[in-house]
């Protein structure tokens, strides 16, 4: 695999996905409508990290806007071989200490479980999203992966915290993300109904890390939970609704990708975008339009916001019992390249393991193969509860 | 037959804020080139937030208060879907949902007398760029996009075309004085709602909306011709009415049909993630009215009491930095009367001679008072204190400093004086010899040669005093 400027990837230095600006680095989240923009500023968690020293010096590549499952659909970089996402794959290869990453539908967190590293998707609003190429606003957070639950917290440290650029960024300056060695006495609950949704080889992973749970102290109960599908299908309705909105202005006007023929307005527009976006993110323009659409709105984007509201209390109540819920992260523990018209179909049915978080703007963690969701800024519970079976493993 | 004319209005009005409503770039006015106050985030480049803006909710606020409206506290902003390219992120950042003011009432003074105006709503929103056509290429011009509006929307509450103008005409005087906006040309623009029903009928007739009308004239022109073709549908058949968005034409005077795809697009409305529901407290809300000035209606009156003509009050009122000049001089011991005149007669001169309006008078209310006590209080003529304007306006000098630099006072201590006139009648002693044999003409060469040392400084009538007091001594 190549990445942009990879000779220069070092330890010591964090990479950016795609969908982050870095000062003239050309930014294309995936799709060749961004062909050729440069951006004239930084993602405010690049600004942090450079000025903490650190060199943000590599980007990789991600699928077209983030819409797929771990990257297999990048106009510049087509899947070959088992899927694992360019972030976290050089992750894995240790090439750097972290990298940034935009969890929009819970690609950054099927990416680390394949590839066997962390991401940590943080409460809304703790990680500033200026400079993030904005999908879905009100579900999307930018996340770090690193390969253990303390490199996570390290870059959390750093760029978490109050940004005025961000109008949705909370007022708190900065957070505690610091892992606690005992975990002895924490509750932890497991999904029945997304268990059974997984292979054999996930629900394996899944059970053996809550048995490496049980030998630190933490009790593991099996809870039913017969909402998930709603969580899902109001997610994704908002999700393309607002992605569909903010792709629009990917229109050759202004910058990126602009077709060579076109006779009037409307056909530079037509003509561009046919195109500048994938079969997938095609689908997601057009399945977000409809659910916006007069005929549509009530019933599909207005009953969604409802769904979220009911979920974030219901999901509130329940983490009160428990410190954290366990659950696969996808269903199977490898992927090969597919067609991409099955693709919004695929991302529809993996994204009932992330959707949560995504909806409600709770924290969740990829690691060691499984998700760990929690209370809003329960991060540092979750990354406990990981460092101690990262601990159990060695 | 005889018809009732109907007619609402939507009113954008551009606010006078020194930064666009979602970023920091200046506002359009202050462009000499295209594309000259421009930034990422008002261009749609990607990664970039909209960050409101608290200046705007203020105006808004302060608008919805001059018009009686009830102000949500609870206020949020809604994304409209369209594509053009003058709108550089596909949308335009709104407010549907929860408009910031609502149920306002506005009085105006018509031939017929007084009628109450009701408005239904006020929101904020930003306005769209602007496309230049030139031979086979058209560019757009983004200085304009994002900058602030307020969209006033009435109820079909108006029966006249002479009741829009006059409506339109009161709110630019409101919102001049309020601080709100300019209303410069292409400032304020309207949309009007028109039918036409069978005059005492209580149901409306076929509705037309004639788009995006900018000058007064114009749109008094559109409510006419408008109104006739709705009558003349009805009365002879010469068409049939549709419900439809029609523009008008300036050159011919008509209204035409827009095409259907722009009128009858689905904007797919929705919340704008972006941007957090705005609260407005006791405290804000307490804050803003103590800042609002007062009504046009109260202050004209104001001004008529304090004796200041109509005419006057007219210029006055034009301009929210002029009636407030004259409220912070008047606030300084000013009489008002006297002080309007300095500001419409002597600065507006002064400025004219240099080819400016009185919009462009830039001087604090603390010098222009300065110059109008000295001149109240007799320590100089009117004429120094012209001349003392001038100088401020045209270098900004401090009105104090420069008359006693270029000894303008009248009343020069007694005891230089009476150095200067000594001094004079030593250097002359044939005049004052003249003077004792009888020669009265001699005093009046004395008066001159001291007049002279003393440059105009000193009242004329003191220096004669003691310069004949001095000869009958000598
Ligand atoms: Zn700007």
């Amino acid at each position: 695999m190549k990445y942009y400027a990879a000779e220069l990837c070092d330890r010591g230095t964090v990479a950016v996905d795609d969908m982050v600006l870095v000062k003239d680095a050309p930014a294309t989240a995936g799709s060749r409508i961004l062909e050729g923009f440069t951006p004239l500023f930084s993602a405010e968690a690049v600004t942090r990290l450079e000025e903490k020293g650190y060199s943000v010096s590599g980007k990789t590549h991600v699928g077209e806007f983030g819409l797929d499952l771990v990257g297999e659909f990048s106009y510049y970089q087509p899947a070959e071989g088992e899927l694992k996402g360019a972030a976290a794959e050089l992750v894995a290869s240790g090439a750097v200490q972290a990298a940034l990453g935009v969890d929009m539908n819970g690609a950054p967190r099927r990416a680390a479980a394949l590839s066997g590293v962390s991401f940590l998707k943080p409460t809304y609003g703790t990680v500033s999203r200026y400079g993030v190429i904005s999908c879905a606003a009100s579900g999307e957070q930018l996340g770090v992966y690193a390969a253990t639950a303390a490199g996570i917290s390290e870059i959390m440290g750093v760029i978490a915290g109050h940004d005025e650029k961000d109008g949705t960024s909370l007022r708190q300056k900065e957070y505690d993300y610091s892992i606690e060695k005992n975990i002895n006495g924490k509750r932890v609950a497991l999904v029945k109904e997304l268990l059974a949704l997984a292979d054999d080889a996930t629900r394996a992973r899944v059970l053996a890390f809550a048995d490496a749970l049980k030998k630190q102290g933490v009790s593991v109960e099996e809870i039913s939970l017969d909402w998930t599908d709603h969580a899902n299908t109001a997610w994704q309705i908002l999700m393309t609704a607002e992605t569909c909105n903010n792709v629009s202005r990917y229109d050759g006007v202004k910058f990126g990708h602009r077709a060579a023929e076109y006779k009037n307005i409307d056909e530079l527009y037509v003509n561009t975008r046919t195109e500048g976006f994938n079969f997938l993110t095609k689908s997601v323009i057009l399945y977000g339009s409809d659910v916006l659409s007069k005929n549509r709105y009530k019933d599909c984007y207005d009953k969604s916001l409802r769904v979220r509201r009911v979920i974030a209390e219901r999901f509130e109540k329940l983490m009160a019992e428990y410190d954290a819920i366990l659950t696969p992260v996808c269903k199977n523990t490898s992927y090969q390249p597919y067609e991409i018209r099955q693709a919004f179909g695929k991302v529809f049915e993996e994204s009932v393991f992330t959707a949560i978080p995504n909806l409600i703007g709770t924290p969740a963690l990829s690691c060691g193969g499984v998700q760990l969701m929690g209370k809003q800024f329960s991060e540092g519970t979750l990354l406990s509860l990981a460092a101690g079976v990262e601990k159990e493993g060695n | 037959m005889s018809y009732e004319l109907v007619i609402g209005l939507e009113t954008h009005v551009e606010l006078s804020t020194e930064s666009k409503i979602f970023c920091s770039c200046g506002g359009h006015s202050a462009a000499k080139e295209p594309n000259d106050c421009v930034c990422p985030a008002c261009s749609g480049m990607p990664g970039m937030l909209p960050v409101m803006n608290k200046r705007v909710v203020e105006l808004a606020v302060t608008a919805g208060l001059m018009l009686n409206c009830e102000i949500s506290r609870y206020t949020t902003f809604d994304k409209k879907n369209y594509y053009y390219p003058d709108l550089p992120c596909a949308y335009q950042i709104t407010q549907l949902n929860h408009p910031i003011c609502t149920n306002g009432c506005v009085t105006i003074k018509t031939s017929g007398g007084n009628r109450d105006i009701r408005i239904k709503q006020i929101h904020m929103e930003e306005d769209a760029g602007k496309l230049v056509h030139g031979g086979k290429s058209s560019f757009v011009d983004f200085n304009r996009t994002s900058v602030p509006l307020i969209e006033i929307v009435t109820q079909p509450d108006f029966r006249s075309a002479e009741e829009v103008v006059t409506y339109l005409n009161k709110l630019k005087s409101m919102f001049r004085l309020g601080g709100i906006s300019e209303c410069e040309e292409g400032a304020m623009r309207c949309d009007v709602n028109i039918s036409i029903r069978p005059e005492g009928s209580t149901e409306f007739g076929v509705r037309t909306e004639i788009k995006n009308m900018a000058s007064f004239e114009a749109i008094e022109k559109a409510i006419r011709y408008e109104a006739q073709r709705h009558m003349d549908a009805l009365d002879f058949g010469t068409e049939e009415l549709v419900q439809e968005t029609r523009r008008f034409d300036d050159v011919s005077g008509k209204t035409f049909a827009m095409r259907n795809k722009e009128t009858e697009a689905d904007y797919r409305y929705f919340p704008d993630a972006n941007l957090m529901p705005i609260i407005i407290d006791d405290e804000w809300l307490e804050q803003i009215k103590a800042n609002k000035p007062v009504a046009v209606d109260e202050k004209a009156e104001e001004y008529r009491e304090a004796g200041i003509f109509d005419k006057e009050i007219d210029m006055l009122l034009a301009s929210h930095k002029i009636a407030k000049l004259l409220d912070d001089i008047v606030a300084l011991g000013c009489d008002a009367k006297d002080g309007a005149a300095w500001i419409l007669t002597d600065c507006a001169g002064i400025l004219r001679k240099d080819g400016k309006t009185l919009g462009e008078l830039a001087i604090t209310p603390e010098k222009l008072s300065a110059i109008i006590k000295m001149v109240d209080e007799g320590k100089i003529n009117r004429g120094a204190g012209k001349k003392i304007l001038i100088a401020v306006i045209e270098e900004d000098v401090d009105p104090v400093a420069f008359c006693a630099q270029q000894g303008l006072d009248r009343k020069v201590d007694t005891s230089m004086i009476e150095q200067i006139i000594d001094r004079v009648m030593a250097d002359h002693p044939q005049a004052i010899e003249d003077y004792k044999n009888g020669k009265t003409k001699a005093a009046q060469a004395l008066f001159g040669a001291c007049m002279k040392e003393l440059k105009g400084a000193g009242d004329p009538a003191v220096i004669k005093e003691l310069l004949e007091e001095k000869l009958k001594n000598a």
